[in-house]
This record gives C-alpha cells, structure tokens and sequence, in this order.
C-alpha cells in the first residue's frame, strides 16, 4: 500500500511467555483495543517499525503530489483545475498529519525528509509511474485513491493511537478523491471516442501498479505476523487486494471500458473475482529506484527542499529577530 | 446604475478576471515544489480562491458580451491579444521569493480595489467584490507578512527579497494607469478611477516594504501593454499553450 | 535538527459556543505564522472559527506512570455522572 514491504526486526513473533512484564501489559492493550499513546512504554521495535511504516506513508502523499500535480496546468476547465488543485493540496495535507503522527514517536520531520532524499527511506511504488494523458487524473483517484481508501479505512483501527487519528481525518477527505476520479473518468468514458480512447488507455496503464499497491502475498511474512500481532497492519495483502478488485471490477464494466485483465473472471464457488497477479519483476525493480519516474521523482523533491532552505531559515531568523526586539524592549 | 457602453464594461470585466485567472495559474505551478509542506497547501489555497474569482468574473464578462460564451470558453478560447490582465500577473514564478514579491504586490491592490467595488452601482459586481474581498483581505496579510519575514531575515533572504522588487517593481505602475475604459466605469460608479487608488497603495505597499527592511527601486518607468492587450509579454503566449491545450486539440469536448 | 522550525499544536473551536479541541499539529516560525498555517492545514473544509496555537515544548503532560494516581480516584466518584441519579420518569426531562 503507500506504506509496502515495511520490515520488522523480530524473526518470529514472541511468545507470551518471552516477553518482559510490560511487554506483556502492552500486548495486553493491543488485545483489547486500547490505543499505544505517545508516551506509553512500547517496545522499541514496534516505535522504529511505526516510524517506518508513518514516514513512508507520509513520503508517498508528498511524492503523491506530482504525478497529479503534473496536470493542474493542463486541467480543461476551471473547475477540473480546482478539484485537482484541491485534491492535490489534500495529499500535501495528508502528507502533514501523517509526519505529525511520526513526530510523536521521537523523530522529526526535517529528519524523516532527508531519509527519503538519501534514498534511505521509501514510497510507494504507484508514484513511480507516469501520468501521460487527462484520463490518468480521473483514473488515478478512482483506482490509486480507491486503493488506498481500502487500506486506510482498515487503518484507523490500528493500534497507535496518533496513526489511527490521522487515518480518520485522512478517510474523511479521502472519499472526495476516489469520487472527483471517477466522476472525471466517467466524462471521458461516455465523452468522444477520443476521451474514451484516453480512458482505456489509463485504465490499461494503471491497474497493474494499482494492484502491485497492495505489496506482495505475505501470507507467509513474519513482518507482517509481527505488524499484526501489534494492530499496525490489519488485513494480509492479499486480503485486501482481493477487496480492491471485487469492488473496482463492476466499476470498470459500468464505464463500458475492456478489462484491463482479459483473465479477469466472477468465480461463483469463491463468490469473488478471479485475476491475474502484476508482474512482480517489474514492481522489485520499482522499489529498487528502476520505475519509469523514480529518478524524476526524487530530483524534483529534492529540488523543491534545497531550493526552499533560504525560505525556511530566512522565515526563522526572522522570528529569532522579531523575539530578540520584543525581549529587549520588555 | 447609470447607463454604460456594454463593450466597456466586458473589457472592465475581462481585466479582473484574467487577472485572477492568470495569477491563479501561476500560483497553481507551485502545487508540489514549495519549500515546506504549510505553504504548499497555503498557496493552493491562494490559487483556489483565485480560480474561484476568476469563474465569477469570466462568467459575468460573458454573460454582459452576449454571444452564449462561458467563462472557460473566455479562459480556454481567447488568444493572447485578447487578454487584459495586467503584466505583473503573467510574469513567470522566479523563485519562491518573486512569487511572493509578485503576490504581495498585487494583493495589495486587489485588496483595496475590491474594497471600493463593494460599493459598485453594478450590483453583480458588488456581489462578487464582496466574496472576493474577504479572500483578499487573507491574502495581502499572508503574502506581506512572508515579504516581511524574507525581507527582513537572513542576509541572503533580504538580498533575494531586494531582487525580487527591483525585477518586479516597474510592472507595477500599471494597475493605476487609467485610461478612457476606467473612466467610462467611474462616471457611472461601476468601479473607482484606479488612478485614485494610489496613494492608498503607496501607503500599504509602504508600511510593508519598510518593515521588511527593503527599498523601493528609484526611476519610474512603468511597463504596460497587458490591460489594453497592446503588448504582452513572451511569457504569456507559453502559459497560455499549457492551460489551452487540451481545449485546442480536442474542440467542442465536454470534460 | 539544526534550523527546523518549531512544532506547534493546533486546537480548534469547531462551532461557536464549543471548547477548542486538539486537531493536529504542524510546523511554523513563529505563533503568527503558525496561525495562518492552522487555518490553511486545518480549516479547508470551514471547520473552525477559532484557533488557538501553542508551541509543542510548552506543553506539560501527566505522564503515563502517574496514570494510576491521576485518574483512578475520579472513576469512583461515579456521582459526579448524571446517570448516577434515578430521576422518576414523570418529572420529565431533566
């Protein structure tokens, strides 16, 4: 999802009998339901593994902002252009709750941005991947947002008190999203044949790295054995992929488009959609920086922050200065 | 109201509205490249109200011309002759300091001009000031208060700062430069004799500037040609081939 | 980090007559500028009408291991709680 892959340190997961007494009084309110707050013991793998997981959230809803932002300046109407600005915005928002979260476990944000741009810290794979015509707007919200929506209403269950709030504020803006897309892409799929040729083309484009979001199967992963144990991931990728194509398959049929998966079949005896798995070749090299955008990408942001470092300190000494005069004249 | 020659009052409505529309997208290309995440979504908001202030002006400017036209028809349609914004507005972004300057210079007047169109004879337009002025009474205090900051910050932020004003300063002799449409629209109360607005200005801009610990640059050549459409920039003609295209190349489309 | 602007936390009053409630949190210079921020972070959607801003530092918190001794003894007093009391349904709204 935006947060994928996200390791643990732990090989397996502890027994009850393993753990310290507090380790255990903190397993017990994960158990129960009751939220790890900032300044609750916790085990320091689970705050280093809720860093990682916040903080790559949090980088893909900034670098989530380019490849939408790459159209405001195209946008055909006045409206499209405000919708998508507004839309664009509320990633950067997005992106700001979930850093404040992070920030609560002892790591700042200034530290979290220089991770990314050292390459040590990661997004998600789905922003590596180009918005080429209009169409990609509408089916970006609808799938990318649509995805994201399915592992973000799971999340505001999680355990950590800070994370599961920004997840609620984040949910409540986030179903304008997958609307405003799909509401975008339904002009374009009942438009000219044109519009409907650009529709299918972003439909085709994007479904594979939308699936891809979800991660690989990790049945089997004791990362996320651990990540569930401790509430900070709720459902298996598969799961939740599973979810995602169940409700995005009669969405695409509704638009008249192709499936973008010709193999894409109703099984009856599961009472869910069949489908075929992404090229995982091709999403191991996209973490690995070989995406069609990822160097695009990271020159852009780090562009944007040391091309903003005189802002940043001028805005400061300013009230450093401003603070000085007021304690002199006092 | 007084009586008023319609083709005056479009063109009267076609300089508010391309300037807001122009500056909106200039704004707008900031969306993802600003220097920390409080003034990325600052800006977008900024651009927001200013797209939304641009769809009341094109809208009622079509509406007066008369010929069925929408406001995106105006905004999408139009070619770089016909438009009627000031300079200052289509001037490319420079650095997140010019961005600023630019932003302040031109809150500034808004501000004190959507002050006095509140009082407007015209009814619609008193309406749309109304909305609008409250954005950009917001607006000139956050866009003065970062000039203030940068202005009187770093050694390096004052010097952009200094930079930004003396590139962006004779551009801003045009939004007071009256000419025979502004005097149409103050014999009927549509709109003050912008000429009337400067001392208000130089006050504001003034006390602002002062603060910021920056000097107005000395001359006072003044660059025109964007409200009457006699001579835009270069810089207009490329803004315009973004934001146009997909208008141009897919006509009659609805999106 | 050297020249990170401090860390604010936001509270907000939704609607007249409310208690400012914590929102969020975000990053600005100084308390001026953090309030403008508050209002483009935290009220695009017309959700406040009041901001206060305070610097995160500045904020003191029970900490967790003073829990016990700060909370528990207001649990028992469970007459502090209207539904404590069994009003007669004939006395009407209370």
């Amino acid at each position: 999802m935006y947060a994928q892959m996200v390791k643990t340190a732990s090989n397996r997961v502890k027994t009850r009998e393993e753990m310290s007494p507090e380790e255990q009084h903190f397993q017990d309110k994960i158990d129960n339901d009751v939220k790890i707050e900032p300044k609750d013991w916790m085990p320091e793998d689970y705050r280093r593994t809720l860093i990682r997981q916040i903080g790559q959230h949090a980088h893909s809803e900034v670098v989530g902002q380019l490849p939408e932002g790459n159209w405001i300046t195209r946008a055909p109407t006045l409206e499209r252009k405000a919708i998508l600005l507004a839309k664009v915005q509320d990633e950067a928002g997005h992106g700001l709750y979930l850093y404040s979260a992070a920030e609560t476990l002892g790591v700042s944000r200034d530290e979290l941005i220089e991770l990314l741009h050292e390459g040590k810290m990661k997004y998600s794979s789905i922003f590596n991947y180009p918005t080429l015509n209009w169409a990609d707007i509408g089916a970006v919200g609808w799938l990318v947002d649509g995805a994201a929506i399915i592992n973000q209403v799971a999340l505001q269950r999680t355990s950590y008190g800070p994370y599961s709030r920004a997840m609620i504020r984040i949910c409540k803006e986030e179903s304008f999203h997958a609307r405003q897309g799909y509401s975008a892409i339904m002009k374009m799929a009942f438009g000219t044949p044109e519009q409907k040729k650009m529709a299918q083309d972003a439909v085709n484009r994007l479904w594979f790295p939308a699936l891809m979001m979800f991660g690989p199967s990790d049945k089997d992963s004791v990362h996320s054995e651990q990540s569930m144990a401790w509430k900070i991931k709720v459902k298996t990728n598969d799961e939740l992929r599973q979810q995602f194509v169940d409700q995005t398959v009669p969405q695409i049929d509704y638009l008249g488009l192709e499936r973008p998966d010709p193999t894409i079949k109703w099984n009856e005896e599961r009472g869910h959609y069949d489908f075929a798995m992404p090229d995982w070749d091709e999403f191991f090299n996209v973490i690995k920086g070989n995406g069609p955008c990822n160097a695009d990408r990271m020159e852009n942001r780090r562009k944007a922050w040391e091309d903003g470092a005189w802002v940043r300190e001028g805005l400061l000494e300013h009230a450093r200065k401003k603070a000085a005069r007021k304690v002199a004249a006092e | 109201m007084a009586e008023v020659d319609k083709d005056k009052l479009y063109q009267f409505l076609l300089r508010m509205g391309d300037n807001t529309l122009i500056l909106g997208h200039r704004v707008s290309e900031w969306c993802g490249h600003s220097p920390v995440l409080e003034e990325d979504i600052a800006l977008a908001n900024t651009a927001l109200d200013l797209i939304g202030q641009t769809q009341m002006w094109l809208g009622y400017a079509g509406e007066v011309q008369g010929e069925g036209k929408s406001a995106d028809d105006l905004a999408f349609l139009r070619d770089a002759w016909d438009f009627r914004n000031v300079l200052l507005v289509e001037l490319p972004n420079g650095d997140f300091g010019r961005t600023m300057m630019r932003q302040f210079l031109y809150d500034a007047w808004s501000s004190i001009m959507l002050g006095h169109l509140q009082k407007s004879t015209d009814e619609r337009i008193a309406a749309i000031a109304a909305k609008a002025s409250k954005e950009a009474a917001y607006h000139v205090e956050r866009s003065s208060g970062t000039v203030v900051g940068l202005g009187d910050g770093t050694e390096e932020s004052h010097n952009r700062m200094q930079a930004a004003l003396d590139y962006l300063w004779p551009y801003v002799g045009e939004m007071f430069a009256s000419d025979e449409i502004d005097l149409a629209m103050a014999a009927a109360g549509i709109a003050p004799d912008p000429a009337n607005l400067r001392d208000e200005y130089d006050a504001l801009v003034g006390r602002v500037l002062d603060e910021a610990t920056l000097a107005i640059p000395a001359g006072n050549y003044v660059h025109k040609g964007g409200r009457d459409g006699r001579m835009h920039t270069e810089h207009l003609g490329h803004l315009l081939c973004e934001m146009q295209w997909l208008q141009r190349a897919y006509p009659g489309c609805e999106w | 980090m050297k020249n990170e602007w401090p860390l604010w936390e936001v509270f907000i009053r939704g609607q007249h007559g409310l208690a400012h409630r914590h929102v969020g949190s975000l990053h600005a210079p100084d308390a001026e500028t953090a309030i403008l921020n508050a209002r483009d972070v935290y009220t695009r959607r017309n959700e406040g009408v009041s901001i206060w801003v305070v610097e995160a530092k500045h904020i003191a918190a029970s900490s967790p291991s003073e829990k016990g001794p700060l909370f528990e003894p207001s649990e028992s007093k469970i007459y502090r709680h209207p539904t404590f009391f069994d009003i007669p349904e004939e006395v009407g709204h209370m």
